[in-house]
């Protein structure tokens, strides 16, 4: 095993694999990714596989646009070996009250800076967009056209790829320690030996806290248990996600024919429960009544890694020197990980941010903190 | 013989060939193979291919069959539709 490095990324996932891209891309040679089980094992082989920009702040709107640009051009950037299933057809946001479309208004002022392509809609609207919906309390909405999806685990192996083809070594093995000396990082003990490097970036999803007590910080994330099914793939019946935050479900059909959706849960769970797929089915049938015919194939659960303003902590410790975190993407990781990798490579090489967000760790001590009002 | 388009994962339709070349590529286990071709993905959840797809690892890269199948099979695996989980009609 190669025992010095430039920097040690922990964590094969999407954002791991997306920060050793775009930093090999920039020309940084001695870049390990360290992976215990295998990419994709962690959220990103387990998420909703959703794409969109209708958010309710400015920052989250930045990086999920700015993603979105490099989804739509990610086949020829990283040439990938398989299409990586982008659909761009759209994500449709349900209001129940007038509370929800107030909220949806103020986030499309915010969109609209951004030139994100939002409307509001109205029930009738929105069944136009999907004849199949039951509009029944359903007071109005939010529709995006170039929201969508893409499939995880090849966007995933997409960057891990064009990273391997710069050189980027990928090793099989389990962060157990870092090593510093007063505050600042000198190694990675795994358990397939030691690795010398004075930076490490945390980009362990779920276990991200765990990472950070290896350094003696306790990081204000948390993980939380998230249930999602999938169908029999059938002809294609429905173009958007369909999404509702108060009722807390998401809906869509995959480019390959199958249905994946997932509900928040409402009280702790371990992993799958027969309690989900009874509320799950039951909410998506009434809404969508075609989908009553479904077979389910699969059931899973994953962790979101939820961050205290629901967005994500990119940067460098306060207190360690080349301790970098891209962690608490709070459920919307996936989507925002081409923009996290630019950002992140940004950091480690002192670059000025390519975006103006404020994603550091700092913020919520200074209580700069805007909480993010739409997820799910 | 050459058995290089015999289907192998009749879910998702994928031919020995593509099982091989995956292989080749570097994808050695069950749960790597299954999230870059779907193979196991489908209705039967690998209970087909499986087997087949851990025997041609074993083949191919001399790793012990242990290593090979840590594929999860997820539940429901009869593949019930949601009239009835809701016990509808
Ligand atoms: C049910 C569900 C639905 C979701 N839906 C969506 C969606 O529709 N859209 C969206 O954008 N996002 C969605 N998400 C969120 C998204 O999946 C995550 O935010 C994203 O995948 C995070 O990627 P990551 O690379 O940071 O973490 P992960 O994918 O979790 O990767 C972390 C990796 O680190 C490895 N690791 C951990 N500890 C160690 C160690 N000590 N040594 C070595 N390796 C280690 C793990 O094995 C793992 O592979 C969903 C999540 C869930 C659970």
């Amino acid at each position: 095993m190669m025992n010095k490095a430039y920097v040690v990324i922990i964590g094969g996932g999407v954002t791991g694999c997306s920060i050793a891209y775009n930093l090999a891309k920039k020309g940084i040679k001695d870049i390990i990714v360290l992976e215990r089980k295998y990419l994709s094992y962690g959220a990103t082989g387990r998420c909703g596989a959703g794409i969109r920009q209708q958010w309710g702040t400015h920052q989250n709107c930045i990086l999920s646009t700015e993603s979105i640009k490099i989804f739509e051009n990610m086949n020829e950037i990283l040439q990938t070996k398989r299409d990586i299933e982008l659909k761009q057809k759209g994500y449709l946001l349900l209001a129940y009250s007038e509370k929800e479309l107030k909220q949806f208004k103020k986030n499309i002022e915010i969109q609209h800076e951004h030139n994100i392509p939002s409307t509001l809609v109205t029930p009738e609207e929105a069944k136009e967009i999907v004849p199949m919906l039951n509009t029944e309390n359903i007071i109005g909405g939010a529709f995006c056209p170039t929201d969508g999806h893409a499939n995880p685990f090849l966007v995933n192996q997409a960057y891990a790829d064009a990273a391997k083809r710069l050189g980027v070594k990928f090793i099989k093995a389990e962060a157990l320690g870092i090593k510093k000396k007063e505050s600042k990082i000198i190694g990675v003990e795994t358990n397939k030996g030691f690795i010398e490097t004075t930076r490490v970036v945390n980009a362990a999803g779920s276990w991200s806290k765990e990472i950070g007590s290896m350094v003696g910080i306790d990081l204000p994330v948390y993980s939380e248990v998230h249930e999602i099914l999938a169908t029999e793939p059938v002809k294609p019946i429905l173009n958007p996600m369909v999404m509702s935050f108060s009722h807390n479900f998401y809906c869509q059909q995959t480019p390959h024919g199958s249905f994946i959706m997932g509900m928040s849960p409402i009280e702790k769970v371990k992993d799958v429960s027969w309690q989900f797929l009874e509320r799950m089915t039951k909410k998506i049938s009434t809404l969508l009544p075609p989908t009553k015919n479904l077979r389910i194939v699969r059931q899973w659960s994953g962790y979101y890694n939820i961050s205290p303003d629901k967005q994500p902590i990119v940067c460098e410790s306060e207190e360690i020197e080349g301790f970098y975190m891209a962690i608490g993407f709070s459920g919307h990781g996936f989507m925002l990980s081409p923009a996290v990798g630019i950002l992140m490579s940004n950091i480690i090489l002192k670059e000025k941010l390519q975006w103006d967000v404020t994603l550091d760790i700092g913020r919520f001590k200074r209580k700069e903190i805007i909480e993010e009002p739409s997820v799910v | 013989m050459n058995d290089d388009n015999i289907i192998v994962c009749r879910c998702e339709d994928i031919t020995m060939k593509e099982i091989r070349d995956a292989i080749k590529e570097g994808f050695t286990t069950l749960e790597e193979i299954k999230r870059v071709l779907r193979a196991g993905m489908g209705p039967c959840q690998g209970k087909t291919c499986g087997p087949i797809i851990a025997r041609e690892i074993v083949k191919m890269t001399g790793k012990s069959m242990e290593e090979v199948m840590t594929q999860k099979l997820r539940p429901p695996f009869g593949g019930i539709t949601f009239k009835e989980v809701i016990n509808d009609e």
